[in-house]
């Protein structure tokens, strides 16, 4: 009970705003929120929106760390906002930003046209030469065969690991941790034959070869994906594929 | 195919960052610490020689020099570009890298071609 009497009562929280027809540049703006233990950055945002300011934008669903849209900057951080407890920023203000390297469409919400153009390019479905009846049954897989892929799969589109790569601030047409992870996973699903059509994107002028490893993209990831592993495994696949196209170039590419 | 030579140059950075990481900390550990201070029974003049002018050794000892310098170089070079967003120096950064790189896998392969 005691404890209870030393918590704040309230947190600061400096969120930006941006209303393209208002403004030209997105601002700060603060607002006061209740503080609870068990609150997250999105409780805190919610309330805003409920009873302060109704005018504030930001994505939002699950609360439980599976959709993927409540992704923002935490005091400059890339976070889950769900996921983003009050009690690890105290005593505040908390900095709310929208998620980096990303343009703004309205205060927290940013267009992800970019990367969802780029998680397509790398076709991230089961790539079949044909499919077949579904009188024949489901296509089987062995337990060993799952665990080969499964951690990419765990990806949920937070776009997270884009706000936290350097290499993507530096180099926008870059294909990015996320789909790169994601091309990996079918790329190693036993049922998939897709691998070579992947490769031109993987291993050409925006793939692979742009990350220099800094890492941060596995840091920040909600789900341990390890995209940064994936990148590092796919750039043994690369350096292969070239060494046979260097010394056997009479072989099919 | 795509990429350029970066397939190549990374191969480098990669099997040099390997070496490095797995057998530097057994050198470090044997001359830097272990010899020194009495651990073990450092070896003579004359073994060490004779150890180094079997041509295995030798060629262990080229790789473990030269890999580790292209993986320094690769790094470095990167470092510079993104680092202190130098990349409009581009091929002057790469020549001196790699160059310097180069020149120290020359350097060590004349010495141990040279050992007596």
């Amino acid at each position: 009970m005691g404890s209870r009497e030393k918590l704040p009562p309230t947190v600061t929280l400096a969120v930006t705003r941006y209303r393209p027809e208002e403004e030209s540049e997105p601002t700060l703006q603060t607002y006061e929120a209740p503080y609870r233990k068990d609150w997250v950055v999105l409780d805190a945002l919610n309330y805003i929106k409920d009873k302060v300011d109704g005018s504030l934008s930001f994505r939002w669903s699950c609360r439980m760390g599976v959709c993927g849209s409540c992704g923002m900057m935490v005091n400059g951080e890339p976070k889950l906002t769900c996921a983003a407890f009050l009690s690890d920023y105290l005593p505040g203000p908390i900095r709310v930003e929208p998620l980096q390297f990303f343009p703004i469409v309205r205060d927290l919400v940013v267009d992800m046209t970019d990367f969802l153009h780029k998680l397509k390019k790398v076709k991230p479905w089961v790539v079949r030469e044909e499919e077949r009846p579904l009188s024949e049954g489901e296509y089987r897989q062995t337990p060993e065969q799952l665990d080969i892929y499964k951690q990419f799969s765990m990806c949920i589109n937070c776009m997270l690991c884009y706000a936290a790569c350097p290499i993507y601030g530096l180099e926008p047409g870059f294909v990015g941790p996320a789909a790169i992870a994601l091309a990996q996973r079918y790329n190693l699903d036993s049922r998939d034959i897709g691998a070579q059509e992947r490769l031109d994107i993987l291993s050409g002028k925006d793939g692979i070869w742009e990350c220099t490893f800094v890492g941060e993209c596995t840091k920040v990831c909600p789900k341990n994906v390890d995209p940064a592993g994936a990148i590092q495994q796919y750039k043994l696949t690369g350096a292969a594929h070239w060494f046979k196209s260097v010394l056997l170039p009479w072989g099919r590419k | 195919m795509t990429g350029g030579k970066t397939p190549f140059l990374w191969t480098l950075f990669s099997a040099g960052g390997t070496l490095a990481a797995l057998l530097f900390p057994v050198h470090l550990f044997l001359s830097g610490l272990a010899f020194p201070l009495g651990w073990l029974e450092a070896p003579s003049h004359d073994s060490l020689l004779n150890l180094v002018q079997h041509p295995l050794t030798r060629l262990y000892l080229f790789f473990l020099i030269s890999l580790p310098l292209f993986h320094w170089a690769h790094r470095f070079r990167y470092t510079l570009y993104d680092g202190l967003k130098l990349k409009h120096l581009t091929t002057l950064i790469a020549v001196l890298c790699y160059g310097c790189a180069l020149i120290g896998t020359v350097v060590t392969a004349y010495t141990l071609w040279n050992v007596p």
